[in-house]
Parts: C-alpha cells; structure tokens; sequence
C-alpha cells in the first residue's frame, strides 16, 4: 500500500476557505444551465430542419432551465435582493461576472423564442430570439467549468482544462436525454445523437480528468463524491449503450433518457462535494504545492 | 485592466491610478509576537467585528481558530519540540489515516508516541528541565496579494483596489454571491452567517485615509506588526532575516516578500520560524487568476465542441 | 516591597521600563512578563534586539519563555534556593563588583557577636520566640562603633536591657513596620564598625559567604528541580554581565511576592544585584512589576492598613501617645529618612488644615491608631466571628481575587452592611443568591442577614486623575466622557460621603466626632457636582506658608508651615502645574525622556543614581555612564535627576554626630538607608530575618533538605476552622499547584469576562498539566478535572502540554498543575474560582498568602452541592487534617 504522504499542517486544520455555496442550488443550477445551453443549440437545429414537436420541446426545456436555474443562483446569494448588482460590471477575470451577461441574455432570448414558438406569435423575431439563445447557448453549458476552476479549491482548479467539456458533454447528454424524455421517437433522433456524443464528450473528459491530476483525483474517487461520480458514470455509460442498440422504442427511449438527465444531476452534485472535499483537507493545498516547489528545486 | 500575474512593480498604477501614494501594507515579524492577541482585539473594537463565538479549541492558546469573516487578525500558536535528537523512532509506521513528524496534533506533540524532545530520549523520568520547547506565535492577517484572486473573480465589483494598493470589500455593493471565498488561496475572505456579505480585513481604509496607522500595527507592544511602505518594508524585512541568521537563527525566513511569487508578493508579508504550512499557510500559494487565459481557452474549445455536436447531430437522415 | 526597601531604602522599583534597553542580561523570575505587562515587555524586546540575553526562570513555559533566550523552569516556591545558589557562586568565584560592593554596601560592617545564622541554629536565627513567632532582632545589630556618642551610648544601653519599654511590643511593632519602608530604610542605630578588607569572620561578607554555603548546584537541583548545566549557564550570563561595562536588570512579579517567603525572595536578589554592581546603574536595577494600573500609587496613598502617605507608619495605640514619640524612633537619623517630623507634620496639616496648630500636636491625637495585625485576612476572619459589622468593597472582589474564596464569602454573609462600588456585577455582591456556598447549602440566601448596598463607579476615561503605575510615575489622565446613569468616581462617592456624615455629626459636643469635623474638607466642585481631581493632586503635591505650590520635598518644614498630602509626591504640582500631565512625545527628547509624567522622588528615574559613578565620581565606563561629578561645576550632572545631594563632593567625609541628609557621605548612594548603604545584610526591618533562608511553601511535597525548620517559622498562620491547610508530604495531596494570569483575562475577571472581544480569547477555565500527570491521573486534552485541597474541590478543563514541565528533585519526581485564577460566576464566560483552592498562610512582612499549594486532580466534573462538601471532608480525613488544629498542616 501506498504509504500516505506526510505533510505538516496547523491542527490538520483545512488552509483556504470551504465554498459557502449552497447546495442543492449551486449543483442544480449547473445541470440547469448546461441542459438549457444545450438544449438551445437542439432548439435551433430543430426549428432549421423544421422538426417542429422536437423543437417545441427543447424550446420549453432551454427556457425553463435558465429560468429555473436563475432563481436558484439567486437565491443562492447571501444578499438575494442585491441580485442586480451583478449587472453593475462586466470582469472577464471573474467567470461569475461573464456569466451573468451570458445567463441574462440567454435567459431573455429563450425565453422569447420559447414563448414565440409555443404562442406562434411574432414567428420571425422568434426564430431571431432562437438563434441569439443558441449563440448564448454553449458558452453557457461551458463557463461554469471556468467558475469553478478559477478558485483555489484544488480539485476544480487543477481541473480546469477537463471541467468545460466535462460540463459541455454532461449539459448535451441532459437536453438530449430531457428531448429523449419528452419527444416521441421518431423526432428525438438529433436528441439521441446530442446525448451519445455528449456521453462520450462526458466520460473522455472524467477520464482524462482522473489521470492527469494525480493526488488531487483522490477527493472525485473517494467517500460520497466517489460514489456520485461512479454512479453518474454507469448511468451514463448504461443510458448510452442501451440508446444505440435499442433507439426504436418510446419506453426505452424515455427511460435511457430520464437515466442521462439524471446522471449529469449526479455528476454536478459528484464534482461539487468533490471541490469541497478537497478544499476541507490541507492535504490537497500543502501536497502538491511542495511537490511543485520541490520540481522548480530541481530545475 | 491590469496584468493578471507575474511580478507587477506598481500595483496602484496598475489598477488605474494616476498619481497615487506608495503602496501601503504590513510587514508581521513573528519572532517578536509574545501572543498577546492585542491585534484582535484593537482591530474588533475600530472596525466593530462582531465576536467569533466561544469555543475552546485546545489548540494551544488559540481559541480563535482562523482569519474569517468576523475575524480579521488571528494569532497561531504551535507548540513544537525541537528537532535536536529525537527520541527513538516509532515502532509502527505513520498510522494511515493521520501523518506524523511534527504535525502539531491536539496533544502536545508526539506525546502519545512517544516523550518529546529530552536529550537521552527515555522516558521523561531522567532529567528536569526542557528538552527544549519551541513555542511559535503569528498575527496572521489578509496579505492584500499583488495579484488579488477575491479582487479578480468579484462580479459585482465590490472588492477594489485602493489608492494605497490594499484590497478593500464595498459591504454596501457585495451581495453575497461567495466567489471570492474560495478564490482566496490563503482562506481569508469569508461570508458572514447572519449577515449574507463577505468581510475581511480593511487595512484600515478608515485610518489610512486620514494619515493615521491600522489599529492592529497601533496596539503591537512589541511592534511584531510593522506598517509601512510595502517597499520599505521588505528592505527592513531583508535586514532582520539577515540579522536572524547571524545570530545563528537559521530557522527564520521570509514569507510573501517575493514579487516573483505566485501571487506577486503579499502587501502583508511575514517573517516566519517555521515551513508556512506549520502556521496553516499554503506553501506556495498562487492566484488562481495566472490561469484564467487557459480556462478560457478551454471553454471556447468545448463551447464550440458543444456547438459542432449541435450541427453534427442534425447531419445524415433527418429523423 | 519591604524587600527592596530594607536593601536599599526605597521599596520600589528601582528603575523603569524603558531602561531595559539598555541591560545586557535581563533576568524575569516571578514573573510572565509577556503575558502580564505585554506593553512593558516591549523594553525587554528592545534588549534583546540589541544583543541581550534574556533569561526567563518560571515553573512553566510561557509566552515569555518563547521569546527568551533561554526557559529554566523551577518548582513554584523555591526560588531562594536558586538565587541563593547565583549568590554562592559569585562569593565562591569571587565574582562580585568589589569596588561597588566595598564602597557602596554593608559588606564590611561587623555584625553583633551574638548573631548566630540558619547554619547554626537548623533554620532559625537567633532571637527567634516560638510562643509568637516573632524575631527579636537586637542579636542582628550592627557592632557599634569604635567611638560612640551619647546618643549611641544610650541606645546601646536600651538594647542590652532585658526591661526594655515595650519589648513585647517592639517586635509586633517591628513586624507591622516592615511595610514602612517603601520610603526610608529601617533605622540602625549607628553606622557601625567596617573592615574594608572583607576578611573579618563577623563582618557581613563573610557571614553571607558562610550563610550560602550549602546553596549548591547541586542543592540546587534537589530544592528546585533545575539542572546544574542551566544553573551554569544562567550563573555565566548574569556574572559576565556585570562590571563596569556591562550591566544586567532582574524582573519579579507576584511569583515572588505571593509566598509566605515573599519579601525574603526579593531580598535575595536584591543581594544577588548589589554583589554583581548593578543597582542605580542604566541597564542595572530590579524592575518590581506591579500589576494594576495604580497599583505603586495604592501604596504611596495606601489603602494598607498600617501606613499612612509617603510611607509613615501608622501610629500604634500603646507606643504613640503623641506626636513626638511618634517620630522618635526615625528622627534626626542620617539621611533624608531624618527628616521625618517635616513629611508628618505636613501631612497633618494637609489632613486638618487650620484646625491643625502646634498647641494640638497639629492634631496628632485625631488620627487612628492600629493594636496589631488589621490585615485583610484578619479581617476576613473578624467578619466570621462578627467583630467586623461593615464593609466598603471599591473596585475590588474578594470572593475571586483573594484567597480561601469560602473565607471571603462566609465573612461578607455575616456582615451587617455591605458597600460595593464597581464597574459590573462582580461575585462579591451576588454572592448571597448564586454563590458556591449556596450551592452546597453552607449559606442559606434567606438566613444572610447582610445588607448590600450596591454603586455604580466610573471607569478611568470617565473620570480625571492620576496613576501610579509601576516604576513610580505618576501620569494624570483627562476625563474623556461623562459616566453613564448614576455611576459617579470614587472620588465623588467619597467626598460626598464626607459631607454627609459631617452634615449628621454638625452641632456635635462629642470628642470623638471631632477629627471628622475639623477636616479640611473643601475640594471645588464643577456644575455637574464632580470634584476637581487636580485641586486633590495639587494638595498632595503640598503648598507652602504662603499656599503657593512647593516643589520638593526639601521644602517640607515640621512647624505647620507647610502642608502637603504625601511627601513622597511632593513637586509633581511644582510651579503650579500638573507635572503628571506632561505628554512630551519621545521623539522630542533623549531615552531618559523626563518630560513624560512625573517620578518620584523629585523624577529621579533610576534611583539611587550615585551608583552610577565610581567612588571617585567618574563614570565607571563610558558605556555606563549615567550620572557623574562635574568637578568644575561642583556639582552631579547627566542623564537623569541625581538622586543625591546636588552638591555632596564624592569624597566628602560627613562630621561625627551629623544629623539627617547632613550624615550622607559621598560614597552614600543609598541616601534613605541611615547608613547610605545597599544592605547585603538587614539588621532591621524584616520579621523572619537579616539574609534570606529556603524554606518550604506552608504546602509542600517534599521536605525542607537544608533545615528541619520545614517552613517560614514567622510566617502569619490564619487560625480558622475554615482555613485547613494540607499536611506537607502526604499522598493525597501530591502535585503543587500554582496559580496565574493569562494575557486575554484581568484579575477577577470583571472587566474582561464580561466582554465578548476578550472573553473568546480564552473563552473556557482550564488547568495546564504536564503530560506524564495526565497519564498519571488518567487526564485527557480537552476533557474534565477535579482540583482538591483541605479547602475545596473546583472543576476546569484540561489542556496537556509539553510547556508544563515534570520536575526531577533529587530522587522523585515533582508534578505541578498550573491554573490561570480569573474566573468566578459571573460573566459571559463563568467557572470555578481557583482561588477557592488556596489557603491564607502569609508573609509575616506585608501578609500576603502563598499562591503556591499542594493538591490532588482526577479526571472528571466536580461533586454538586452537598456532596461537594462530602467529597472534600473525605480528602481532609484521609489527609489527616486534624479538626482542632486544621491550620497546623502537620508540619512545624
């Protein structure tokens, strides 16, 4: 067995300070928007090749999700009636900052085009609001992976070339699962493709991501965000084989796509309460700073 | 905009400052603190921190625990044995869940393993008088970073540079939105429970503005924290560490003094006699900022992945 | 402070703070001086930054320790012992300053033929009486000299005398009058004879040497658990220190003057720093640490029961029927002491002001006399048997801060009335609803009888006035704001109070009103009622005939011309302005900075300053300088006010039978001593002996190794059934416990436990033991402990460290549990009060108990209520602490 590294620290007393983000807010918001972002894209391909049940559906879906998703990051605030002073600056350091002006705009856009597609009223503007969410749409599943890798928790900071295609390929699965779910088979196709090649985006990245860290992998490996983040794993592997071998019928169809929905739910909650692990044990801040300090010795 | 890393010369200017005064900040010698937590103190009565709760941690005399948001000057205490001759090793290997060598446990140290620090290394039954006792004492604080990752990620702009280069929270403009709380690579900013808003140290914004010094710097007895010019003091810092060396105190060094570091040097630097870790500091802390170019880089790439999955999946048949 | 005022004539510090810089060893026994003065210890600091070696001898390793140079730690109490061994060393290696020590000490006069010392007698002097414990100090007495004149004739008859007027009463009256000396040495009769050549088997040299003989290295470690190669170690830095370039400081605290050996442990290093030449010297001197904020002052214009201002004596009821034989016994004797009928005389007049005329004795026969021992803890015990019927508490609280808390208590419940001034609720005044006695049933609330009177005071920003803080400055403070409601200053309570007894008393034929109404009682008064403190500090400082203010005490005269307060103080209001208000910031002056406040005496800042200069006058090194003569200009110059006649050439010889500051020669720096010299040796002045002796605290686990005279055979014992003290050597109560100050808390805990910003500092009560104790005893970091003595049980947590050390003493091993003392039940934070623990055994010189006991711990909370009492009575039957003499403790 490995033997532990030793280390020194102040009454094995953690070093930077835990997220004070709450939880289920922060978790759920990060597969609300992911799905949302994605979901836009679906939406615009939808409404362009004119699948119009699938393009109502992810409409509804990209809407509501950036809807949903906004008033659990409000509520998440410590000072929820300040909510606008978001809106006070725009700080490409802060990832925080940028997305406020990507979820705002989003959120408006989807919102028209969701409302136009459903109402049928103002079809033109409507399709324009779709294609704007749509160019908002990416960039919203994506930036969160630098939200939370611009921090010093160690886990997300030193994931932070895995984070954005982990959270790109997890937000894909989710809306083409969510389309999955709520369209009959034979419109969801584009959905299931979105939702396999967003697995596999998905479990390349975890993968990737485990390999490259080293010690800092432990905390997405161990204890209950180990277990969140297998779980999510074999939900989505699981979901995915059975989608493609078996795409014709509704039920299966539904459930492969509900389990992917609920599997990129997991991993947000896995790489969540794997960040707070990490940032709860001065092991995964001292370790690997002296290991870096001990390589530029060497050098 | 400024440079997001690397050594920054002029930190006001760099924030936008035209014609401003020389970086004000601290310079904390640990080898003068006697502990008297004065420092706490006269910073909670000028600023009015609320108390921080009563616990007794039985962490030597720290009953303070960490640097929070109600808490703006925290004084460490470590209780340490030398490292003269050890007594004999221990018999089993580290035990797998806890490390060992010199981690400053509950107890005193290695005094379930075995005794500390005597000269034959037997039992303590053979001799009075110290094996000798290290008792390490440090007013830790906000190290107001060159390269100020809580600055960098605050979205609402609440937290500012000021005319004097420290690092300053807007409570009337914070909204709570907690990002810079684990931003902060030495965990100093922290939102307040009962109030929703991040605090921390000021450096005295207040008492600087009208030419006066931070209380904390006021109360020292020992003037272990010294205010001053950020330049100034680290050539007072380099003196003393020199000093130290000369007297055969090799163990003393400097802490955050460097612009080359990972954060561009701390206006808030420390002479420490002890590994930073010991004091509960990152060894070698970096602003998480210096990597932001890659972040979004990456971003872009699987937000266009995302993109070319969009297009791909409405490719081929249409169903 | 008898300690250093029989060594050198004043007791109190005999330099300050800042003067620290300048030493180049700093000892701190008896002290944390970190923790408990952090902002004086900054001078420490200073040295130290400077190339000092500081020193830090202590029982545990504290926030001092950490920043010495090097930590001895040493069993609570035994510190004559140590000191004496540094004393054996520097005789035996003839390490001494010589010149300092021939010229400016006693080292050469011959003591009385009759003196026989600890060596001969098994641990007494000679003289002592067993039936009262008091020695009788004429076998002490300087051998006179060759030719005596008829004054010294006399006297000697009296002495030789076994009919001697009031020989019973001499020695009490000695004893009581230790505390006098906080300004003029005990009167010697006569300079006495000297061999400069120190080779004389009875002059005071070799009598120290023999007396410290046996204060080995090794006698050193079995008493104190001190290793011989710290012992060297601390014996080189302090020796190499010392001499005409270099010079080392001692600090001490309350860890050598709580102990029933108290003023003998100060008098040992008083010895220790005059052998190695550095009192009056910059970097030299013995820093007495006092605590409060005004605590010097609370001696200077004492709340002490036997002293009056400026160190008077109080008059005693049987010897002093009048003025004259009041000041007989001091007046006319060599020195500034001499002049003792002026300081009397003024201050009866600043007392009585017209009313006060040379017909009535200047009203002599109005001031109180004392019968014998008035002492707190005397009158603690008074209240118990209800011969004490009332009681002012101001700004203090027994049932905490003193010892035996039960004593403290049971006394207040018997009270008839109660007056309790202060800034918060403290134990003292709630102690009939909530306190330990309650709890356990041994007081009833509604079987309490006293009533409590209860006054809100005004803290120091609330009021003007002065301090006097520990190196004797006095420093005036402005008022900042209105007190709050109805809190009003002492000084206000007190006036007003004065007022209306003399409204009650208007009209009265009765004598014994008299004195209240023929005081001079007319302070003005501004719109809001509150008295001008500085018209009270102008009176202090004194006025002359023509009531302008005066500016030294030089001016003091005995025919009622002039008036003053306290002769000590006398020029603070010189010029008729408030010197203690100087703020002349430091960098406007040199180190000595005498423009900051105001000194006594006269703003000397280092006293005895003479020292300084060699006996030729010339400074002994130019790294030393200090004071020095001026040949040219005739008089002393330097850095600081010279603490000698301004004019007295070095080498003036005074005339035979020369009277007061007249009889001061010029190699006389100890210009209150009636010899002008430092006292290695005390014929007067002490009640339990001329040179120090190690002896065991009244509770000890081992036994005395030098005597079979266990303990202080003078010590005060406080007979009482409530006041049991541990038999010494028993099992059951093995460890020593001690206790102390913790930075974070203040005294009784009411002006820090009540405040949030310092109570979560050190939010909880803990004891500190060392880690073998906890093993021995089954204690955990954290977890519970029950402290017991013969006086009760009290429960704390638990903190294990590394920094309470496990004392080897000769063959065994000694545990010590260390406990801060600051807390009672009241607060924010609240607890068992240690002082609970400590029994009252005191210094026969200045009864002040030993804060150092035996006792047992265990694991765990502590009984409730009745079985409390159950729980400790079971201890005491164990411990065979015998009911009919529980005082005894089994030992002398």
């Amino acid at each position: 067995m490995v033997p532990e590294p030793e280390f020194e620290s102040y009454y094995g007393r953690q070093i930077i300070k835990t997220p004070t983000w709450k939880t289920p807010d922060v978790p759920l918001y990060l597969f609300l928007g992911g799905m949302a972002g994605a979901s836009a894209v679906l939406a615009e391909g939808a409404a362009l090749t004119g699948n119009v049940v699938l393009e109502r559906v992810t409409r509804l879906v990209a809407a509501s999700g950036a809807g949903v998703g906004t008033v659990f990051l409000v509520h998440d605030l410590g000072r929820p009636e300040r909510f606008l002073h978001m809106l006070r600056v725009i700080k490409p350091t802060s990832p925080l900052s940028v997305g406020s002006f990507i979820l705002a705009p989003f959120s408006a856009l989807s919102s028209a085009a969701a409302a136009s597609c459903l109402t049928g009223r103002l079809p033109r503007l409507g399709r324009l609001a779709g294609l704007g969410a749509a160019a908002f749409g990416p960039p919203l599943a994506t930036y969160t992976g630098a939200l939370l890798a611009n921090t010093a928790v160690p886990a997300w900071h030193e994931a932070h070339r895995e984070l954005p295609f982990l959270f790109a390929g997890s937000g894909a699965s989710a809306a083409g699962g969510m389309a999955l779910l709520l369209t009959p088979v034979q419109h969801s196709g584009p959905a299931r493709r979105m939702a396999i090649a967003g697995a596999a985006i998905e479990l390349t990245a975890s993968e990737l991501l485990k390999r490259r860290l080293g010690m800092v992998a432990e905390p997405y490996e161990r204890g209950r965000p180990g277990r969140l983040m297998r779980l999510a794993s074999r939900m989505t592997l699981g979901a995915t084989v059975v989608s493609t071998l078996s795409g014709r019928s509704r039920a299966v169809s539904a459930i492969c796509g509900a389990t992917l929905v609920a599997s990129s739910v997991v991993t947000r909650f896995g790489v969540f309460e794997a960040g707070l692990a990490s940032a709860r044990d001065p092991k995964y801040t001292v370790v690997p700073q002296r290991e870096r300090m001990a390589a530029r010795a060497r050098t | 905009m400024g440079s997001l890393w690397g050594r920054l010369d002029d930190v006001t200017g760099d924030a936008g400052y035209v014609d401003h005064e020389p970086r004000m900040g601290f310079f904390t010698d640990t080898s003068v603190c006697i502990g008297c937590k004065a420092c706490e103190v006269a910073c909670k009565e000028w600023n009015q921190v609320p108390d921080d709760g009563f616990e007794l941690t039985g962490m030597s005399y720290d009953n303070t625990q960490a640097l929070g948001a109600s808490t703006w000057r925290h004084v460490a205490f470590v209780e340490k044995p030398f490292e003269t001759v050890a007594a004999q090793p221990p018999q089993e290997p580290p035990h797998p869940t806890t490390t060992d060598l010199g981690l400053p446990g509950m107890g005193p140290p290695g005094w379930d393993t075995h005794e500390s620090g005597l000269p034959s290394g037997e039992d303590q039954a053979t001799a009075s008088g110290d094996g000798g006792i290290r008792w390490l004492m440090s007013s830790d604080v906000c190290k107001h970073c060159t390269h100020a990752a809580c600055l960098d990620v605050c979205p609402t702009g609440s937290l500012f540079r000021t005319e004097f280069g420290t690092v300053v929270v807007q409570p009337d403009i914070c909204n709570g939105c907690g990002y810079c709380v684990p931003a902060c690579p030495y965990g100093v900013i922290d939102l307040r429970e009962d109030d929703g808003r991040a605090f921390k140290c000021t450096l005295c914004y207040d008492r600087l503005k009208d030419g006066q010094t931070p209380a904390c710097a006021q109360a020292c007895p020992t003037e272990s924290i010294q205010f001053g010019e950020v330049g100034e003091l680290r050539e007072r810092a380099r003196l003393r560490v020199a000093e130290l060396h000369d007297k055969g105190v090799d163990v003393a060094r400097l802490y955050g003094a460097d612009p080359d570091d990972g954060v561009g040097g701390d206006g808030a630097f420390f002479l420490l006699l002890d590994e930073p870790e010991v004091y509960g500091l990152p060894p070698d802390p970096v602003v998480t900022t210096r990597d932001l170019g890659s972040m979004w880089k990456h971003v872009g790439a699987a937000a266009s992945a995302l993109a070319a999955v969009g297009v791909a999946s409405f490719l081929g048949r249409r169903r | 402070m008898p300690g250093l005022g029989t060594s050198f004539g004043r007791g109190g510090a005999t330099t300050n703070l800042q003067d620290l810089q300048n030493a180049d060893c700093i000892l701190i026994e008896g002290s944390n001086m970190a923790e408990a003065h952090p902002v004086g210890f900054q001078w420490v600091m200073e040295a130290k930054r400077r190339g000092a070696k500081v020193i830090h001898v202590d029982p545990r390793f504290t926030r001092t320790s950490a920043v010495a140079d090097l930590h001895v730690p040493i069993r609570a109490g035994s510190d004559i012992a140590f000191l004496g061994g540094l004393v054996n060393h520097v005789l035996t290696h003839d390490l001494d300053f010589r010149e300092y020590v021939v010229a400016y000490t006693n080292a050469a006069n011959l003591i009385d033929g009759a003196f026989a010392d600890t060596e001969d007698l098994d641990g007494l002097f000679s003289g002592f009486d067993p039936d009262t414990g008091l020695y009788d100090p004429t076998t002490w007495r300087y051998q006179p000299p060759e030719d005596m004149d008829e004054d010294e004739q006399q006297r000697e008859e009296e002495l030789e005398g076994d009919e001697a007027p009031g020989a019973d009463q001499r020695a009490s009256h000695q004893a009581a009058r230790s505390e006098s000396h906080g300004s003029g040495g005990a009167p010697v009769s006569w300079k006495g004879r000297r061999d400069e050549t120190l080779q004389d088997p009875s002059c005071v040299f070799q009598i120290l040497k023999r007396h410290f003989a046996r204060y080995t290295p090794e006698m050193v470690q079995e008493v104190c658990g001190i290793e011989p190669e710290q012992f060297r170690e601390v014996a080189d830095a302090l020796t190499s220190n010392s001499g005409r370039e270099r010079t080392g400081a001692f600090c001490y605290a309350v860890g050598w003057t709580h102990h029933t050996v108290g003023a003998q442990m100060i008098r040992t290093a008083a010895i220790l720093q005059t052998l190695l030449g550095n009192i009056g010297r910059p970097g030299g001197g013995i820093m007495a640490l006092r605590g409060h904020a005004s605590i010097q002052g609370s001696t200077d214009i004492p709340t002490l029961f036997n002293i009056l201002p400026g160190y008077l004596p109080m008059p005693q009821a049987s010897q002093h029927q009048s003025l004259d034989e009041w000041v007989e016994d001091e007046e006319g004797k060599t020195g500034f002491w001499g002049n003792v009928r002026s300081y009397a005389v003024s201050l009866l007049k600043s007392y009585w002001g017209d009313a006060a005329t040379a017909d009535n004795d200047f009203c002599f026969d109005y001031l109180p006399r004392i019968t014998g021992d008035h002492s707190t803890y005397n009158t603690v015990k008074a209240q118990i048997e209800g011969r004490c019927k009332g009681y002012f508490l101001v700004g203090e609280n027994p049932a905490v801060g003193s010892a035996n808390g039960k004593m403290q208590r049971l006394g207040l419940a018997n009270l008839d009335w109660l007056v309790v001034r202060d800034l918060q609720m403290i134990e003292s005044a709630t102690f009939w609803k909530d306190g330990p006695e309650i709890e356990t049933g041994e007081l009833v609330t509604e079987e309490i009888g006293t009533e409590i009177f209860f006054l809100p005071a005004a803290t120091h920003v609330e009021k003007a006035g002065s301090f006097t803080q520990t190196q004797r400055m006095l420093q005036w403070r402005d008022k900042a704001v209105d007190p709050p409601g109805d809190a009003r200053s002492d000084l206000d309570f007190y006036y007003e109070l004065g007022h209306r007894i003399r409204e009650r008393l208007a009209g009265s034929t009765d004598d014994r009103d008299r004195p209240l109404l023929d005081l001079a009682w007319d302070y003005p008064v501004d719109e809001r009622g509150e008295v001008d403190g500085q018209a009270v500090l102008r009176e202090i400082s004194g006025t002359g005939p023509d009531g302008a203010a005066l500016s030294a005490y030089t001016e003091l005269k005995p025919d009622g011309s002039t008036a003053c307060g306290c002769w000590i103080y006398c020029g603070v209001y010189a010029d008729e302005v408030n010197q203690a208000r100087r703020r002349k910031p430091h960098w406007e002056q040199d180190e000595v900075a005498a423009e900051w406040g105001w000194v006594w005496p006269a703003n000397r800042r280092i006293l005895y300053n003479r020292a300084s200069a060699a006996p030729d006058g010339s400074p002994w090194s130019e790294r030393k300088k200090y004071v020095w003569w001026d040949a040219e200009q005739h008089k002393w110059v330097g850095r600081d006010v010279p603490d000698f006649v301004p004019d007295r050439a070095p080498d003036h010889v005074p005339d035979k039978g020369a009277k007061g500051p007249d009889a001061i020669g010029g190699h006389d720096p100890f210009v209150m001593q009636t010899d002008g010299k430092a006292w290695l040796f005390a014929p007067l002045g002490l009640a339990d002996g001329p040179m120090p002796t190690h002896y065991e605290p009244p509770e000890s686990p081992v036994h005395n190794p030098l005597h079979s005279q266990q303990g202080n055979p003078a010590r005060r014992r406080l007979d009482d059934p409530h006041n049991p003290v541990n038999p010494s050597f028993s099992e059951v109560f093995p460890y020593v416990f001690t206790t102390y100050r913790l930075t974070e808390h203040h005294t009784a805990g009411a002006m820090s436990r009540t405040l949030p910003y310092l109570t979560e500092l050190q939010p909880e009560p803990f004891c500190e033991v060392s880690p073998r104790l906890a093993r021995q005893r089954g204690l955990e970091h954290l977890g519970w402990a029950t402290i017991v003595t013969a006086r009760t049980a009290i429960e704390a947590r638990v903190l294990v460290t590394d920094r309470l050390r496990s004392l080897r003493l000769g063959d065994r091993m000694v545990e010590q549990v260390g406990l801060p003392y600051h807390w009672g039940g009241n607060g924010i934070t609240t607890g068992d009060s240690p002082n609970d623990l400590v029994n009252v055994t005191m210094d026969p010189n200045v009864y002040i108990q030993d804060k150092v006991g035996t006792c047992d711990i265990r694991p765990g909370r502590r009984p409730r209520g009745r079985d409390l009492t159950a729980y400790v009575a079971d201890y005491r039957e164990r411990a065979g602490v015998d009911p009919q003499h529980p005082t005894n403790g089994g030992t002398d």
